[in-house]
């Protein structure tokens, strides 16, 4: 590959907020290069991509750095034309999709952590949001939804469908770490159902993090973390 | 055209990044104060989700969160535009809304927790990301938007002149001249825009709301 539309992304196996760059990348056919890094001991190259947030992802185009996921795949969105839209092109339903993304970002997965970080009382209360999130989330969903199961023919994935893959893909993974049911079946059918027919593309697909591999990463980071247990 | 609303709440700065982004492209729009102790069935009814302001209702259909309404807003009416037309500049642009609204700067959650070891290590995240504004964000520029305030200003301008009500209000001081003097330099600039200064909520009406309600934004 010429250095002229060079991709290079910089990322962590784990991360779900890499994974979601790598899986509109796929589903653009945008070919580009993966650098794994080590969050412990970040890059040269990462920490003079990214000086003002440090982390991952970073994607570079041309020499020229882009951080924060959603940043990334706006951009990406923008400049490769050709090739599968992951917007809406009218503008109010390009916000309805924003929002949800928001949402389940900042007020699913954000609570989700919370509970994984958390024992006793404040576990509780964080996986009881996470619940009544959830349920939020499965109702908001009957309007893009209004004929139930979602299907996915030729990787048609939108913006909306990679954030929550990137985020509740491995919920099996997250699952089995936690010792509790997140996503159920009975509970929230229509996003269970979703999930599962977006695991089923193979751009999502490749980009699942090994199943055994996370699990003990999140059991790692649950008894490392510092642990509230009750109110502060 | 159809009409415009916009349910928004007294002094909250996501409110008043709305409020700038019309007045600066000219929309004329209706403004509704909602009383946040008191919900209105009208905001239940179309922010059920969060039940928070702001709101923008556009020929009916409601839009939620201030940075989806500023992109919404940019979209809908290209006029004095508040992004860049080149999509590099445009992702550098966009990184800043959700920065002020995510990350440790969020300075409410700043002051809002506990004083001791917690506080001083939410300062000094803040001191590290405003260093990073600083010389990376900032640079030469006047504004984060070049000549002329785009939607990085926007959505750091809730940030600027709220901070300085909240340093005086806790007595931590993040923004000082001699340590950041771009920074420092922008928030007089950014203050100066005919718009912004026009539309700025009044500083000790503030100081005596935050100090009677505490920081509720």
């Amino acid at each position: 590959m010429g250095e002229e539309n060079k991709v290079t992304l910089y990322g962590m196996w784990a991360s779900p907020f890499v994974r979601r760059v790598e899986i509109t990348l796929k589903i653009k056919g945008i070919p580009y290069e993966y650098v794994e890094e080590d969050l412990r001991n970040k890059s040269q190259l990462l920490l003079q991509y990214n000086p003002v947030h440090k982390k991952v992802p970073v994607l570079v185009h041309n020499g020229k750095p882009i951080a924060e996921s959603l940043v990334i795949l706006e951009y990406i969105e923008e400049t490769w034309k050709n090739g599968p839209k992951i917007l809406p092109e009218d503008p109010y339903e390009r916000a309805k999709v924003r929002f949800w993304a928001s949402f389940i970002q900042q007020q699913l997965f954000d609570s989700l952590v919370s509970a994984a970080k958390s024992s006793g009382e404040a576990h509780e209360k964080a996986m009881k949001e996470v619940f009544e999130k959830l349920t939020v989330f499965e109702e908001g969903m009957k309007d893009f939804f209004p004929s139930g199961t979602p299907h996915f023919e030729d990787e048609n994935i939108g913006f909306l469908d990679i954030v929550l893959c990137s985020l509740f893909g491995h919920h099996k993974a997250q699952e089995e770490a936690l010792g509790l049911k997140i996503i159920d079946p009975e509970r929230h059918p229509l996003v269970y159902s979703w999930v599962t027919a977006l695991n089923e593309v193979p751009a999502v697909k490749e980009s699942l993090p090994p199943h055994d591999k996370m699990v003990a990463l999140i059991q790692f980071l649950r008894r490392n973390a510092p642990h509230r247990s009750s109110e502060a | 055209m159809a009409e415009v609303k916009l349910k928004g709440t007294w002094p909250s700065p996501f409110s008043y990044r709305v409020i700038w982004a019309l007045k600066l492209k000219d929309i004329p729009y209706e403004y509704i104060e909602e009383d946040l102790s008191n919900k209105s069935p009208m905001l239940l009814q179309y922010n059920p989700v969060h039940k928070m302001i702001p709101v923008l209702v556009h020929g009916g259909k409601p839009i939620f969160e201030s940075a989806v309404i500023l992109q919404y807003i940019e979209e809908v009416w290209p006029q004095n535009p508040l992004l860049p037309n080149d999509p590099y500049e445009r992702a550098v642009a966009r990184v800043d809304p959700h920065f002020s609204r995510t990350s440790p700067l969020d300075r409410w959650r700043l002051f809002r927790t506990t004083a001791g070891e917690e506080q001083e290590k939410a300062k000094k995240e803040s001191l590290e990301m405003l260093r990073a504004l600083e010389e990376h964000g900032l640079g030469d520029k006047k504004f984060f938007g070049g000549d002329k305030i785009g939607i990085a200003d926007i959505a750091f301008g809730g940030v600027a002149h709220w901070l300085e009500v909240i340093e005086d209000l806790v007595g931590v001081k993040l923004i000082e001249a001699h340590i950041f003097p771009r920074l420092h330099a922008w928030t007089k600039n950014f203050k100066r825009v005919p718009i912004i200064k026009e539309n700025l909520p009044d500083y000790s009406e503030m100081l005596l709301y935050l100090k009677r309600e505490g920081i509720t934004f």
